[in-house]
């Protein structure tokens, strides 16, 4: 990475940009930037500007490209994975004032938003016309389309309906160094033809440059929807009939399960959905489509329910009551906040069949490392969501927790899957990737960003390991040596007063 | 800066209930109009724990952050990890406040207007007296440039009512009139400071609805201030006194009612305030009238109102206490009604306490927002349980050309004449 240079009166130049008012350059308060939901990796940023447009963003980035200066943009920093943690005094380009719907299509359905729209906002402001945005993360309350973009995010609903790629069709792209592409098309298919470089652009965590329009696809809200709710007196027990619900043909729209300590976490939260505590698993169902055939599968899940020694099943089609049920899925994350001071979120994913063996794993390596895990996760993908809670103060905890959670993602990849599912690598899973991948797939990768991003000036440090280092597959995260060791600090930036 | 009052050690451990999952965001006025994550629950947390484990190097610097943010704890009620939000807040400002007093006109002029004169009675009847002389001399802006009325406050302010509107009830104990069926139970009524002269009318609608549904009514003579202001504004050693006053003018009553949110969430919180025995039976105690009445059920009818109504939820109330169904509930019962609930009905107003007064811009624009989402249901009045959300509503119902009653749901709740 080029170091950054000096210049002392970039923050005056950006004030200049954007007004005062917009660029954010107090020290202190900078630290309140340094870290997204992955709260290990922290790196304060040089300053923070907020543009509202297109050509703010383009100006900034002509600036800081000019002064050689890194960038990072942001949505709403619930990433996981520490994508948009400011590595290398970095500036970040936070999209929170760029949350105009700038158009909307109920015929030809579509959207057209900047990148700071709330996920959940596009949602009610297109439900009056019987629509929706179909890609929910459970954080879908606060995360932005433009992370979810750079992100390709998913969420219980996804199973059935793809992820945020599936539902991206078009995007207007400042690059790193400041020219302004137009990818995609708003009609139709995303790339009829030529080659889909927005589907690169989807998932590239923010180091191919800034999202600053996109247009994605709406979806007709289905004639009905029901959400079912099962409990087990065994995680296996749940796990075997999602395999039977998949096998015997049915798509539900969502397949989502909590275990025992996850229920108790959220029941004794704001979220409470009213989740039988003594249950080891609760499996939460979503069918949607024309009546008939909901009423068929949901008589048929039943079946598989009863079959697999269900303690109690739940049904509901009325908004509210579904609403309840899914209340506890949405909080699982946050409710965590009460086992311990910090949490950090896994993401591996394991083939469908293996999810009852990789359970079992992981509890054995969660009790061979002394970690707190509990288990929330997308079963319908094989998605697994280990949660460890730890206390961030304490040194010895975090190393046996991020150590555990690489022997995790061993695990996963084990059993054929892979480590992330939705939540990315950003900084997190540096030291993972040459574990999954080849040296020439990931020099085909490098190689790809560099036309992209030839500078290295956008995103640094995130996603791909540094050239070269590729090849050297560590036994033991190198992120476990650097927390032990003084936590990297970042450089101290110009003052400009 | 030295960090080490007890509280403060107490503010940072609850700090740690944050896990960062940015849940609480959408909830947050400040961050809705601002986008800055400093000016988040979620980043002023972060800052306020940095602050504790001395990471900040210069405290003033993150104040403006903190000074912005409304207390409304919408956070809170957002927040599936529990946060405490309001301590940790209260703890923090009281800390920099006490290590770095502000200074400047500003902070000035709210030190004395708090202390001096909201806290005291006679000073603030005073103060009313002065106002509605000028402003029946037709004087209010001259009450504006020579300081008695802060430029923001004389936006926001209704007209001072007239001095029959703002004379205060008698104290002592008042009976139910002849001939109603009495309930066997004392209250006690806490008038508040600014409720008296501003809207002496609540006051009397409060006493009024009590008595008719057969309740005596205790109103101590000796009570004081709640103190919430102080609190807020970093200053409780100033709010121990008054809430050790009022345990004292208390001290024989079972159930202590009050109809203003604000004063209400600031006395129940007098355990964690006062930290002492006294402080937690007194909290104990307290209950917001709605609470009150919705629990005793209504033995007077109201009178009949066939109009729309909307209700807005002040956030010392829902958020602060919790409370969000006893005043529809009640509000219900009231023949002819047609209560509606408006979009983000538990959204801040932009009042929060003198937030107005001292943030004018931030609380200009979450007062239009509030108010477009009021008009939006095309109410005839609209009621809110909280003397200063009542003044920003009504003062940005016109602002924004609408013409609608603010009240308070006790007022609909006075039987016929
Ligand atoms: C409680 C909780 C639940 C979650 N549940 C899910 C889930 O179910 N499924 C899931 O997939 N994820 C989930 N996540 C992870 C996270 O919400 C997603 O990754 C989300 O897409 C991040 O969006 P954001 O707006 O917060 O972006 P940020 O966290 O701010 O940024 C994420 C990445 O996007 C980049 N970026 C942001 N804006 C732009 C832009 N305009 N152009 C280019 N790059 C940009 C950033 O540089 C960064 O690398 C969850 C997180 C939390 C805290
Ligand atoms: S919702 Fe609670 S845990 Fe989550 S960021 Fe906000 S305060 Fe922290
Ligand atoms: S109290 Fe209100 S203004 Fe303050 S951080 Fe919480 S939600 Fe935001």
């Amino acid at each position: 990475m080029t170091s950054p240079a000096k210049s002392p009166n970039l923050e005056r130049d950006l004030a200049q940009l954007l007004g005062r008012d917009r660029v954010l350059c107090t020290r202190d308060a900078l630290l309140a930037w340094e870290c997204d939901g992955f709260t290990v990796h922290k790196s304060r940023p040089r300053a923070v500007v907020l543009p509202e447009s297109t050509a703010e963003v383009q100006a900034v980035i002509k600036l800081l490209h000019s002064a050689n200066v890194p960038f990072v943009p942001r949505g709403a920093g619930t990433c996981l994975s520490g994508g948009p943690t400011a590595s290398g005094n970095a500036v970040i380009i936070d999209c929170a004032r760029m949350r105009k719907v700038i158009k909307i299509s109920t015929e030809d359905l579509f959207a057209v938003v900047q990148p700071g729209v709330v996920n959940l906002n596009l949602t009610t402001e297109v439900t009056p016309y019987g629509l929706h945005y179909a890609p929910d993360p459970s954080s879908q309350s606060v995360c932005t389309i433009g992370g979810n973009l750079a992100e390709n995010s998913g969420g219980p609903h996804c199973f059935k309906y793809g992820m945020t790629t599936d539902h991206v069709l078009a995007a207007t792209i400042v690059l790193p160094d400041g020219e302004v592409v137009h990818l995609g098309s708003t009609t139709g298919p995303r790339t009829p033809h030529g080659i889909d470089v927005l589907g690169l652009f989807c998932g590239s965590e923010g180091t191919f440059g800034i999202a600053t329009e996109i247009t994605v696809r709406l979806c007709r809200n289905q004639q009905e929807v029901r959400t079912m709710l099962a409990s087990f007196d065994s995680m296996s027990a749940a796990c075997r009939s999602v395999g039977k619900i998949i096998s015997a043909g049915l798509v539900p729209a969502a397949l989502e399960i909590l275990d025992q300590a996850t229920i108790r976490a959220v029941e004794a939260s704001i979220y409470r959905a009213g989740y039988p505590e003594n249950a080891a698993a609760v499996l939460l169902v979503e069918l949607d489509g024309p009546h008939e055939v909901v009423v068929e599968d949901a008589a048929e899940i039943a079946t598989i329910f009863v079959a697999h020694d269900a303690l109690k099943v739940e049904e509901a089609t009325d908004p509210k009551e579904r609403k309840r049920l899914w209340k506890g899925r949405k909080g699982a994350f946050g409710a965590m906040g009460r086992i311990d001071t910090d949490l950090y979120v896994l993401d591996g994913v394991v083939p469908r069949t293996k999810l009852e063996e990789a359970l079992e794993k992981i509890t054995e390596i969660g009790q061979r490392h002394r970690v707190n895990l509990t288990n929330v996760f997308h079963a319908g993908d094989g998605n697994l969501h280990p949660n460890i809670s730890f206390d961030g103060r304490d040194k010895e905890a975090t190393a046996r927790t991020i150590a555990a959670g690489h022997e995790i993602l061993q695990l996963c990849m084990d059993l054929g899957g892979s480590i992330t599912g939705e939540h990315g690598i950003g900084t997190e899973k540096l030291d993972h990737v040459s574990m999954m991948f080849e040296p020439e797939d990931l020099e085909v990768m490098a190689r790809v960003r560099a036309v992209f991003n030839p500078d290295d000036l956008c995103n640094p440090g995130k996603v791909l390991p540094q050239r070269n280092a590729c090849a050297e597959v560590s036994k033991w995260p190198q992120m476990v040596a650097k927390v032990l060791d003084v936590e990297d600090t970042p450089q101290e930036p110009e003052s400009t007063s | 800066m030295v960090l080490s009052s007890e509280s403060l050690v107490e503010s940072y451990t609850r700090t740690l209930d944050c896990v960062h999952c940015g849940l609480c965001l959408p909830h947050c006025p400040t961050h809705q109009v601002l986008g800055v994550e400093a000016d988040s629950p979620r980043g002023r947390i972060y800052l306020m724990r940095a602050l504790a484990e001395g990471r900040i190097e210069e405290p003033e610097s993150i104040r403006p952050f903190l000074d912005r943010c409304l207390d409304c704890r919408a956070c809170e009620t957002a927040c599936p990890s529990g946060v405490r939000y309001g301590e940790i807040l209260e703890a923090t400002r009281a800390e920099l406040e006490r290590a770095q007093p502000k200074r400047g006109i500003a902070a000035w002029l709210t030190r004395t207007l708090l202390w001096h004169v909201v806290a005291n009675q006679r000073r603030l009847r005073l103060m009313f007296w002065l106002l509605r002389t000028s402003e029946v001399l037709g004087l209010r802006w001259l009450a504006t440039k020579l300081r008695l009325m802060p430029a923001s406050m004389a936006q926001i302010a209704p007209p001072v009512p007239p001095a029959s509107e703002r004379r205060p009830l008698r104290t002592g104990v008042h009976k139910p009139p002849p001939g109603t069926k009495l309930r066997d139970v004392r209250v006690a009524l806490f008038t508040g400071c600014v409720m008296e002269p501003m809207f002496g009318r609540v006051n009397r609608a409060t006493l009024t609805v009590l008595l008719a549904n057969g309740f005596e009514v205790h109103i101590p003579e000796s009570q004081r201030c709640c103190g919430a202001l102080l609190v807020h504004a970093g200053q409780p050693d100033r709010a121990r006194t008054l809430a050790n006053e009022n345990v004292r003018a208390f001290a024989d009553d079972d159930i202590v009612l009050n109809n203003s949110a604000g004063c209400g969430c600031a006395m129940k919180e007098y355990d964690h305030l006062l930290g002492t025995a006294d402080g937690k039976a007194f909290a104990a105690k307290c209950q917001d009238i709605s609470e009150f009445l919705a629990t005793e059920g209504l033995t007077a009818t109201p009178a009949e109102q066939p109009i729309r109504v909307a209700y807005d939820d002040p956030c010392h109330l829902c958020h602060g206490q919790g409370v969000t169904r006893q005043p529809r509930e009640l509000l219900q019962q009231v023949p002819g009604i047609d209560l509606v609930s408006p979009t983000k009905s538990d959204d801040c107003c932009g009042s929060a306490g003198i937030y107005n007064m001292l943030q004018p811009k931030l609380a200009a624009e979450i007062g239009r927002t509030k108010a477009a989402h009021l008009h939006e249901c095309a109410p005839d009045m609209i009621v809110t349980g909280n003397p200063g959300c009542m003044m920003q509503i009504d003062s940005h119902m016109r602002r924004s050309g609408h013409n609608v009653p603010v009240r308070h749901p006790i007022e609909l709740l006075l039987p016929p004449q």
